[in-house]
């Protein structure tokens, strides 16, 4: 029975990550480049859901609402000023370049807000769903589903509508995209405004579940998140999600059976050992060059 | 006089010329450092920077080799260090009664941080270069929280009765008079400050000595090759995984040294250091200084290092003008429209002088 | 072309670099100061009080509640006239590397007495330079048994001038597991949920699982965690909740133990949970549910509720500064002000002599002193530099602490 609870947990942290490795996929995916600033993205959200919802007391659903409005602007804002100019650069510039705006935001938000710990109030009742001996607090079903849900939205939006079609021929081919008349810059913007919207809603997520708000927040999220992505085969949505579950898995059972101090390296080798066997990831493709 | 010209031209030539400056830089600037020190004219805070910046200019470099001549990105630098790091420390900790010396005793812990780095280097290697491009990137970021954990829980050390060690939890007894010299999350404590500026611009020195060498031969030139064009490069019968396997152990090893430098300037000194923001903080050096590029590597790591110290008026805004200094240069270097208008500048700037 | 914009940066960078040895050394450096000194006659007369801590980063909340509670010290004594201050804050985010150079800065400003760093690790790299240069330092909040002493495995070789406010590690694992042979009520099943990489942590754990050896405590459970997985505690939660864990030891400090609180509540989990003084403070995180703290015992030597009139003042004048409560590190940096304002008086140290001479006049007189402060009464130093005052044990209560036997 404590494996299926543990299992659960696992679950829980694991759609987080997943929900987190999505945005850097998705950027990864059209515009090419690793965004280490999305993990303080996440954490703008956090503070903004926190403000809406503890000094304006504004009902969930419109804080979120307020969360995604505010880190999509910020995002859009951000590749406008910081990585279109770069379009043209080597990709380790742009990298650069977003590790300078990780810094910045992190900076900014602890002179904004100050460095002390928020606690994020609860939002989501703290019961729980028994299923057999077995159970499930709503935030963690909650959590899931949500992930679920962002998912197939996503999958549906890349693969029926026009705006997704564009985006996969710019993941494709940049050149030949804007050859057929797409016009690649305003789709880079669009996929920044979704990955960023997609982490105000993890930063609700997160924080409902993890209730600490602190500039530095997003970090570490940010590094599973990416690690989860890479898991699953960076680019690829359904990727994405498993790599992120699979990752939550991992690190909790590796803390439960194996040991606490070690479960940071347990993953990180159960990493390296899945690219070693899978070099694309779990569900990457394997793009053959040409000469 | 003839052939003197000849080998002040062969210096100053087309391919040379890179080597000669970075040289001439480094020692240059030591050469004025040190009549500032013993002018009396260098301030504590300058003197504190001098060994790290020699060491993180080394592991720049290292990385660079990596980033820039291979073509990998590398985001584990900082594990290689901290490998490198505890292994100088226990290494000069345990030859503290053998060899008084101390210039002796940080030369040999350096070359032993760089050896077992490169043994590191080779191990994550082997399988690592399979990979390509971000997927190698996860693997050394993974790499570097690898170590980074396992140093945390290691404990280790010495008394008359020889070496005792344990892993996560600590059973180290040790007998009076004994030493520990890694403690777990407290890392090692009580290091003797041994390291020196002078050690630090020779390691700098060595390595420019060894990448350029590097460079220049027939492996260096496989290497930039495989990087160019991976499969042009086979096709002419040059192994890949090899040639890339030699960069990836170099950039490791000098890594490694940097390491042993570093933990032998301070008295204390936790894995929890080198972290991905290390490993990070080096590959801003890097690609400021320019890819490829080792003399822009040493002076954008020397100005890096010094800036945040200079923004120390700023107090609690410094970081985020740092960030914002990230943000412009990188900005500024790749805009177009200035580089072209910077170019002719400095063409028209020829010109006159040509007429002259 | 290439050659040229070689020459040129390397140029560029060695006037930089030569400029900025240069101009480091000049007095320049005193403008940056958070000086809280008033007119510039006052600054004259001043000591030179150098500090550093982490006012950015993830540990920047210890260091600004450091900063914050030093400035109103300084400011409370340079108004009652005699002793002045003037105070000179440095950011070392926590590192000892930006500690070393924290350390060159106050040093080249001219620094006099000093509050070493906040934290524990900077505190180890630097407490040797405070050592060879002879300058006298007080440390709020360091800890670590290493900030004293220079070989931490025997336990030898104390500087003899750098001093610490707070209790050391091992002896808040020392008095804990007093604490816990004595009132055996409070559990008889002892779980531990320490931070793996942090020496604060692992150092009170250490020395808490050694006397609870001796003293015959049961210990059923042990958990860590680490800086890189400490949002998600349930794993640790139900194996301490399967072992039969009823009362969990959180020598940890009181932001991830908010969330360890906030998830064993939702496992309907509620053994007695006990802290140290890292836990002080968990009452002022904006936002936190104070009833999930109901119950919770501590070990510290300070509480923001004490009704004294020296805390009284200190809290009401915190809070208006900043607008939060203040916690431990703040107490224990008031009163390292305190002190050195006490001893600096006693020995009869004018801001005219050298750092070294000040230094060599206030060992003998810390050693000998007693020393009233709002982190405790009758406090006295011993010659290694560890203070010795008592923790008292409290309880919160109705949202508020309340001492207990």
């Amino acid at each position: 029975m404590a494996f299926f609870s543990y299992l659960v947990n696992g679950l829980g942290l694991g759609s987080v990550y997943a929900i987190i490795a999505l945005g850097y996929t998705m950027v990864y995916g059209i515009a090419k480049m690793l965004n280490f600033a999305h993990g303080d993205i996440i954490m703008i959200g956090a503070y903004v859901s926190y403000f809406l919802l503890s000094y304006f007391h504004l009902p969930l659903a419109v804080s979120v609402l307020g969360a995604v409005a505010c880190c999509t602007v910020l995002g859009v804002t951000i590749e406008r000023l910081a990585y279109k100019p770069l379009r043209q650069a080597s990709s380790l510039s742009v990298l650069i370049t977003a590790i300078g705006v990780s810094y910045f935001l992190q900076n900014g938000a602890q002179l904004l807000w100050s460095s002390s710990t928020k606690v994020f109030p609860s939002v989501i009742s703290n019961g729980a769903l028994k299923l057999g001996g077995v159970s499930v607090s709503y935030l963690t079903l909650i959590t899931i589903l949500t992930c679920i849900l962002v998912m197939t939205c996503l999958t549906l939006f890349i693969n029926k509508t026009k705006t997704g079609k564009a985006m996969r021929a710019c993941s494709e081919d940049k050149g030949a995209a804007a050859l057929m008349g797409i016009n690649v810059n305003h789709i880079i913007s669009i996929t920044f405004a979704i990955g960023s919207g997609l982490a105000a809603i993890a930063a609700v997520l997160l924080c409902a579940t993890y209730p600490s708000v602190y500039p530095t927040l997003g970090s570490m999220p940010g590094i599973k998140a990416f690690t989860a992505a890479v898991f699953g085969g960076i680019g690829s949505i359904p990727g994405a999600f498993l790599g992120g579950l699979v990752l939550g898995i991992i690190e909790v059972l590796a803390k439960a059976y194996i040991s606490t101090q070690l479960s940071d390296a347990i993953v990180f080798a159960v990493l390296i050992i899945v690219l070693l066997i899978k070099p694309t990831g779990l569900l990457g493709h394997k793009i053959s060059e040409k000469v | 006089m003839k052939k003197n010209a000849n080998v002040f031209s062969k210096l100053f030539d087309e391919k040379h010329r890179g080597r000669t400056v970075s040289f001439l830089i480094v020692i240059c600037v030591y050469v004025l450092i040190e009549l500032l020190q013993a002018a009396g004219s260098l301030s504590s805070l300058f003197k504190s920077l001098l060994v790290p910046a020699c060491c993180y200019i080394v592991a720049a470099l290292g990385l660079n080799m990596n980033v820039g001549i291979s073509g990998e990105l590398n985001l584990g630098q900082a594990g290689f260090m901290s490998v490198g790091a505890f292994t100088g420390i226990c290494v000069s900790g345990l030859l503290a009664e053998t060899i008084p010396n101390t210039v002796i005793r940080l030369i040999i812990a350096i070359i032993a941080g760089a050896i077992i780095a490169a043994v590191m280097g080779w191990l994550i290697g082997v399988p690592v270069l399979k990979l390509q491009g971000d997927y190698l990137a996860i693997v050394t970021l993974a790499f570097g929280q690898i170590i980074k954990s396992l140093i945390t829980n290691l404990y280790f050390g010495f008394d008359e009765n020889g070496l005792h060690m344990s892993f996560v939890n600590n059973n180290v007894k040790l007998a009076p008079g004994g030493k520990m010299l890694i403690n777990g999350p407290i890392g090692a404590t009580g290091t003797p400050r041994i390291a020196t500026f002078t050690i630090g611009v020779c390691l700098v020195l060595a390595s420019l000595v060894i990448i350029y060498n590097l460079i220049y031969s027939k492996s260096g030139r496989a290497i930039m090759s495989c990087r160019d064009n991976r499969i042009a490069a086979e096709s002419i019968g040059i192994k890949v995984a090899d040639i890339k396997m030699l960069a990836f152990i170099v950039s490791a090893s000098l890594a490694g040294a940097a390491g042993a430098l570093y933990g032998m300037n301070y008295s204390t000194l936790a894995a929890n250091k080198f972290d991905f923001n290390t490993s990070i903080l080096i590959l801003v050096y890097v690609v400021l200084g320019g890819l490829g590029n080792m003399t822009g590597t040493i002076i954008s790591t020397a100005v890096l290092l010094v800036l945040p110290e200079m923004l120390r008026g700023l107090q609690d805004y410094r970081m985020l003008i740092y960030a914002m200094v990230l943000i412009v240069i990188m900005l500024v270097s790749n805009n177009e429209a200035l580089k072209t208008r910077f170019g002719k500048l400095t063409e028209g700037f020829r010109k006159k002088k040509g007429a002259q | 072309m290439n050659y040229r914009r070689l020459l040129k940066g390397g140029l560029a960078a060695v006037t930089a670099l030569a400029m900025a040895a240069c101009s480091s050394g000049s007095p320049s450096g005193s403008s940056d100061s958070s000086s809280a000194s008033g007119s510039s006659d006052a600054a004259a007369a001043a000591f030179k009080l150098g500090a550093s801590g982490p006012t950015t980063g993830g540990a920047a909340v210890y260091g600004n509640a450091v900063k914050n509670a030093a400035e109103i010290a300084v400011e409370e004594i340079n108004a009652k006239g005699g002793i002045q201050f003037e105070l000179n804050f440095q950011d070392d985010a926590h590192d000892p590397e930006k500690a070393d150079t924290a350390y060159g800065v106050l040093k080249d400003w001219g620094m006099q007495v000093s509050m070493l760093t906040v934290t524990s690790a900077p505190g180890q790299a630097v407490a040797p330079r405070y050592d060879e240069d002879n300058i006298l330092a007080v440390t709020p909040s360091g800890s670590s048994l290493a900030v004293i002493y220079a070989d931490t495995t025997n336990m030898t070789g104390a500087y003899g001038n750098v001093f610490q406010m707070c209790f050391t590690d091992p002896n808040q694992g020392t008095a804990s597991a007093d604490y816990l042979a004595a009132h055996k009520d409070l559990g008889d099943k002892i779980g531990i949920l320490y931070k793996n990489d942090d020496n604060y942590s692992t150092g009170i754990y250490e020395k808490f699982v050694e006397e609870a050896a001796v003293k015959g405590l049961d210990i059923v459970y042990e958990g860590s965690f680490t800086s890189d997985s400490e949002t998600d505690f349930t794993v640790q939660l139900s194996q301490a909740q399967e072992a039969g864990v009823n009362l969990l030891f959180l020598p940890i400090y009181y932001d991830p133990a908010s969330l360890i609180l906030t998830q064993a509540n939702s496992m309907d989990y509620a053994p007695t949970f006990f802290g140290c003084d890292g836990m002080d403070g968990i009452l002022s995180l904006e936002g936190f549910n104070a009833e999930l703290a109901e119950g919770l015992y501590m070990l510290t030597p300070f509480s923001a509720d004490a009704t004294d009139e020296k805390t009284v003042n200190f809290v009401k004048k915190y809070q208006d500064k900043t607008g939060e409560t203040p916690n431990q590190f703040a107490a224990d940096a008031y009163d390292v002000v305190y002190a050195l304002a006490q001893a600096l008086e006693e020995a009869g140290a004018t801001p005219d002599m050298s750092a070294s001479d000040i230094c060599d006049l206030l060992v003998p007189v810390f050693t000998s002193m007693t020393f009233d402060g709002i982190t405790g009464e009758g406090m006295t130093w011993a010659e290694t530099g560890e203070v010795s005052k008592s923790p008292t044990a409290v309880i919160i209560e109705n949202g508020v602490y309340v001492g207990v036997e």
